[in-house]
């Protein structure tokens, strides 16, 4: 499903620094600390395409702690704040 | 015979140019309303189509999705499922694309397909897909989804002509038997699946090209930059305020001197009484000072819409989320929080872009706290007045620090409310998720922005104006019975209710400095804030008119102490005191509950500011 090594270590998208590129490997939602609910929180991601496989690539950050974010997911732009994107595995 | 009215329901993700398709198909015929017991905005339209049929076109809040996590998404929901109350169950559904970007919108249609309602697949801004290159297989695309699927060009002439000769073809065959509705809420595993057969699909019909589009990538790296972004937002709102009070000015002052000459036509036409003071003091003036503020209420639409269709709007909550977000607001508070500078009324309405019910009330509750426009006229009247024009430290000018002061307390106060309702009132509450697409750029179309100006417009006369008419009539009521007996010399506004009503209220107003006068002022300043500079005027039996404007000064100048005027500043930085801003409210939060808290908050913040204002002031020898 992806062009990356295998071996790249997988890390949560919220920890990913401006140009980080990668893939998504899975979804998890557990203890993000986000005001969503598990399943709230997996369905907008998802609905926002954020689904495994997804080519991503942090484009932007805000001033204030580097927060939100703004992410190319395949072929649009969303911005989250690195506490929602913590749910998103990445490699 | 002719054919039933045809009902169409759009539907679509944000940013999908569902409005522009809305705007060309229906043009300026549309009503807008709100869906009953909810706040949310219904439009609906009119056209006919090539074949003469009669259509009804209602446009539905953007969605990701069937769920509705917000009331805009449920009204959505319930429409094409048939169970909103009071709507007619739409006899086609059309599903609007972004050609650009159809990943999301083709995963929502396989949801709405569930619904069984009769579907087109309108595949919108075709013409940028095709100048960056992506190509679509149109017909194998409406074989793989099984709904027909057309192109169209909302922004351009004849552009939707495809999309209205399938609606008359489809319209022809339509079954009237119920349809099969096998839809339900998607559980997480279902939607995960339905991503993935919407990647497929577009796999295989869409084909991307290698690069995607260079202008927003070029563009963000200046407007999105941590540093250079907020300069770029700074400079936009600089221009933004030149505009609404410098260049609104002349119209405005045309608006006045019309309504003027109005007033004096009709005191020049009619004989004194009853009828004359009526349509002039009560009726035009009233109206009119409310009116004027339509340039104001034009240029902040154009602005917001003009950014919003140019795709800055999500941008500038970007770039603003975890400033706000210290005081407890939302990133999309921002713009709301900026149009109130011109007027809290189309503020409290560009509220609607907040999605989450409590993000939404608190910007709601702290929008009358910016210093809008209305202020203007009694702050520049006490100033001049009361403040010297000299210059502080040698540069700063004395009037237009205090100026500054005023504006400077609006906002701080704002965000201090903002941070007590976080703490206190809403304590159980983490801040909502920030989750935006940051949709490419367009160029905004004119005359789609020109329709949403005109809406807007409309809206606020009828709405702000209904009730504004009323106020003043009450008001107007108040100041002139009962009136004066045969042969006196005081005005008359001494014999009438208003006086009764500002005496009996002066013991109240007494701790704060104000005396019977300003207490009558503040009654029709209910209407908008500025009247009480003209009550002032009557009260003080001078008359109106530009020139005295300066005479109402120096007249406070001797009636009034330093710490009267100051308390007055005070006081209006906080004082509620604006009848439509509340009936606004009102609408909006769809509760009178949230209307008193606003006034009573509003209310007592402005009699603590006042009393430490006048006492410190006293106390410092300026009483």
């Amino acid at each position: 499903m992806t062009d990356h090594d295998d071996t790249r270590p997988h890390m949560p998208l919220g920890l990913a620094l401006r140009g980080y590129t990668g893939v998504i490997q899975h979804l998890s939602t557990k203890d993000t600390g986000s005001a969503l609910s598990d399943i709230e929180l997996e369905s907008r991601l998802i609905e926002l395409g954020f689904v495994e496989g997804a080519r991503v690539e942090v484009l932007h950050e805000g001033l204030v702690g580097r927060d939100p974010i703004a992410v190319r997911v395949d072929s649009i732009t969303i911005a989250v704040r690195r506490r929602e994107a913590m749910a998103i595995i990445v490699a | 015979m002719e054919a039933p009215l045809l009902h169409l329901a759009l539907v679509g993700t944000p940013n999908s140019g569902k409005t522009s398709l809305f705007n060309a198909l229906t043009g300026s015929r549309q009503k807008v309303a709100n869906y009953p017991g909810v706040t949310v905005e219904r439009k609906e339209g009119f056209f006919v189509t090539p074949l003469g049929r009669q259509v009804s076109v209602v446009d539905l809040p953007g969605t990701y999705s069937l769920r509705g996590r917000s009331p805009d998404e449920e009204i959505t929901r319930d429409f094409v499922l048939g169970k909103a109350s009071g709507e007619i169950v739409p006899d086609l559904v059309l599903c609007v694309a972004d050609s650009t970007n159809l990943r999301l919108t083709i995963r929502l249609l396989l949801e709405l397909k569930r619904t069984g309602r009769p579907m087109i697949l309108v595949l919108n801004m075709f013409d940028i897909a095709s100048r960056r290159g992506i190509t679509v297989d149109v017909e194998r695309l409406a074989k793989e989804l099984g709904v027909p699927v057309v192109t169209s060009i909302a922004v351009r002439k004849g552009g939707t002509a495809d999309l209205l000769a399938l609606t008359d073809e489809i319209s022809a065959k339509l079954a009237s038997e119920p349809q099969e509705n096998s839809w339900r809420a998607l559980s997480v595993s279902e939607l995960r699946a339905t991503q993935r057969e919407a990647d497929r699909i577009i796999a295989d019909c869409v084909s991307l090209p290698a690069r995607p589009d260079t202008w927003t990538a070029r563009i963000d790296a200046v407007v999105l930059h941590p540093v250079g972004g907020l300069i770029v937002l700074a400079l936009i709102l600089f221009v933004m305020f030149q505009a609404v009070f410098a260049w609104a000015q002349p119209a405005m002052d045309l608006l006045k001197s019309g309504f003027d000459a109005l007033g004096e036509l009709v005191k020049a036409t009619l004989p004194d009484g009853l009828l004359q003071s009526f349509l002039q003091d009560g009726v035009i003036s009233g109206v009119g000072s409310v009116i004027v503020f339509l340039p104001q209420i034009i240029l902040i639409f154009l602005f917001i819409l003009l950014l919003e269709d140019f795709g800055y709007m999500a941008r500038a909550a970007f770039l603003m989320d975890r400033i706000m977000g210290g005081a407890g607001l939302h990133g999309r508070a921002f713009i709301p929080l900026l149009s109130s500078f011109a007027c809290a009324i189309p503020g409290i309405m560009a509220t609607r872009v907040i999605d989450n019910k409590r993000d939404r009330l608190t910007t709601i509750l702290i929008a009358p706290l910016m210093t809008c426009s209305a202020r203007i006229p009694v702050y520049t009247l006490i100033i001049s007045a009361f403040i010297p024009a000299k210059d502080v430290w040698g540069f700063i000018n004395l009037q237009g620090l205090v100026m500054f002061g005023l504006y400077t307390t609006g906002i701080v106060s704002a965000l201090a409310v903002s941070f007590v309702i976080k703490f206190f009132m809403i304590r159980d509450y983490a801040p909502a998720p920030f989750m935006l697409e940051l949709p490419d750029y367009k160029m905004p179309r004119l005359k789609s922005i020109a329709i949403g100006i005109y809406t807007r417009a409309k809206m606020f006369l009828q709405r702000a104006g209904t009730t504004i008419f009323s106020m003043m009539v009450l008001i107007w009521f108040l100041a002139s019975f009962p009136q004066p007996p045969a042969g006196s010399t005081e005005p008359a506004i001494d014999f009438s209710l208003a006086a009764m009503i500002g005496k009996a209220l002066e013991p109240l107003l007494a701790p704060v400095g104000f005396n019977w006068q300003i207490a009558v002022a503040l009654i029709p300043g209910m209407a908008a804030r500025e009247v009480a500079v003209a009550a002032l005027g009557t009260v003080y039996a001078i008359e109106g008119g530009k020139e005295a404007a300066e005479q109402i000064g120096q007249v406070l100048a001797t009636k009034w102490s330093l710490a009267t005027a100051l308390s007055m500043l005070a006081w209006y930085i906080f004082a509620p005191q604006c009848a439509s801003t509340l009936a606004v409210i009102r609408r909006e939060t769809g509760s009178w509950g949230w209307m008193a808290v606003t006034f009573t908050y509003m209310l007592v913040l402005a009699y603590a500011a006042s009393l430490v204002t006048y006492n410190v002031a006293v106390a410092l020898g300026a009483g």
